[in-house]
């Protein structure tokens, strides 16, 4: 196996040389900058032909809701996707990091990609990072071994199973997973339940929201169904339309300073010379 | 030799100022309880187990309990805090009895009366570390309400506390409805429970179930899955 899949820094995770001046720095009142975080639920099933993948679409940052209709279910070979949960710019990263790494491996073995080469890419990067990396995980796909559905923590620790959530609203769409998940389930069954338990999880959790995506996988095809559900629509739009003609501002006080021109012409031919 | 009377005096007193007793963390604990209100009345279920920190310590503690003519109260957290709310209600339904004038107090005034010992509780700092689910039915008047350990109180068609919270709440808000039957209605905590079975580690296949119509009965369900 070529060196150039397996890219990994000389020592391995981050440098930790400035903790100790931003802890000074917070001591003294600065404020570090917020990260934008997808609050999240994200969840795979595995049905009777291959892996759906669902996703909601709310970006949060701290409090707000920074992005009402992000990507989550993140594009890795195709036939694998991975949805993300944590902090925004660690799953697109890790994802993107992961999927030029597999397209390279392609070249090089000219054989479809498998879903526990992506696995393996992911968990030891993530493992390598002790946690800071803060990425949790759903990875599903279909390759020449069959169907897989793997979670993978931000430790770097990973799960294989029928049907998994993640996220800050994984226990409301886990309630509804394990209350109605059986095995072999069709694809309309299996499109239903996984649009279900994501809306258990806009619905009962602060920090998802907006839309549904759904990303099926089988053998040989994939479908990516952006926005399969819209159960937060926009309900009151203006019969009249937002115009805003001119003068409708009321106009207090007018200042006007005018700016003089001061041009200052350099004396000497060498200005532009070297 | 006076000085060394005097240190041992002040010892003493200190020591029965500065000797705290108060609640700082629960060790004995129950894990949620569930409640519904469905047709003819209340549904509440909790299981059977208290837990000594990670250990399953005890396999048949009753969670649920019928206070007065009209009530059922339950309880999550500490076992202990709920054995002394329970003699707290029992003065409080004999001082009702013992004006034997007719009335007797039902599950508002007695989830009101709830909400001022736990809210006063907190505010010394030495709270009663329970979340509780108050149900009863009155002159045909159904009522559900929780309170909680720092005195967060309301009321609502289906309660759920600890891991219930979670777990347990998108189910009922989906699936609840008016006129739920008594069989739907204990199939829908059946389902509540199965699913916090899964899910919840400190959760025991025994459960507690109760009904309140106008009889309060009780059932002991071993649930196997």
């Amino acid at each position: 196996m070529s060196k150039a899949v397996v890219d990994l820094p000389p020592k391995g995770g981050f440098s930790f040389d400035l903790c100790r001046r931003n802890e000074m720095l917070i001591s003294k009142g600065v404020h570090p900058p917020s990260f934008r975080k997808t609050g999240t639920t994200i969840v795979g099933l595995v049905f009777k032909d291959g892996v759906i993948l669902g996703a909601d679409t709310r970006a949060t940052e701290g409090p707000i809701v920074c992005d009402k209709n992000c990507e989550k279910i993140h594009y890795i070979a195709p036939n694998i996707y991975c949805c993300g949960a944590g902090t925004a710019a660690d799953t697109e990263a890790v994802t993107d990091m992961v999927s030029s790494q597999l397209q390279l491996h392609r070249y090089h073995t000219g054989r479809e990609s498998r879903v526990i080469t992506a696995l393996t890419l992911l968990k030891s990067h993530l493992f390598s990072y002790q946690g800071y990396v803060s990425a949790a995980l759903v990875l599903g796909g279909v390759d020449i071994t069959g169907p897989h559905l793997h979670t993978i923590y931000p430790h770097g620790s990973t799960d294989t199973l029928p049907f998994a959530t993640m996220g800050s609203g994984s226990l409301a769409a886990m309630a509804v997973f394990e209350s109605k998940f059986r095995e072999g389930l069709t694809r309309e069954e299996g499109i239903e339940l996984v649009c279900e338990a994501i809306c258990s999880g806009i619905f009962n959790d602060l920090g998802s929201g907006s839309n549904v995506d759904v990303c099926v996988i089988t053998k040989g095809h994939k479908e990516y169904l952006r926005n399969h559900q819209m159960p937060n629509p926009r309900t009151y739009v203006s019969s009249k339309g937002y115009t805003f003609p001119k003068g409708l501002t009321e106009v207090l006080t007018t200042k006007i300073t005018p700016l003089k021109e001061k041009v200052e012409v350099i004396e000497g031919n060498d200005a532009m010379e070297e | 030799m006076n000085s060394i009377d005097a240190t041992i005096a002040e010892k003493g007193l200190m020591s029965s100022e500065m000797g705290s007793e108060r609640t700082l963390y629960p060790y004995v604990t129950g894990t949620s309880v569930i409640g519904i209100k469905y047709k003819d009345g209340i549904l509440m279920a909790a299981d059977m187990g208290g837990s000594y920190g990670s250990t399953l310590r005890y396999k048949s503690v009753e969670r649920l309990k019928p206070i007065g003519k009209h009530s059922l109260i339950g309880a999550s957290g500490e076992i202990s805090d709920f054995q002394e709310i329970l003699r707290y209600l029992d003065e409080l339904i004999l001082y009702d009895n013992m004006w034997d004038d007719g009335n007797s107090l039902g599950p508002k005034e007695v989830h009101n009366y709830l909400t001022r010992v736990m809210y006063n509780r907190r505010n010394k700092f030495n709270p009663l570390w329970n979340s509780l689910v108050l149900g009863g039915v009155k002159n045909g008047q159904k009522y559900l309400g929780t309170v909680s350990m720092i005195g967060v109180h309301f009321e609502d068609n289906h309660i759920a506390t600890g891991f219930g919270n979670h777990l347990a709440r998108p189910i009922l808000r989906k699936e609840w409805h008016e006129n739920l039957s008594f069989e739907d209605g204990v199939k829908l905590l059946e389902k509540c429970m199965r699913v916090l079975l899964y899910r919840d580690r400190s959760a025991v296949n025994k459960l507690q179930v109760w009904c309140l119509f106008p009889f309060v009965t009780s059932a002991f369900y071993p649930l196997f899955s």
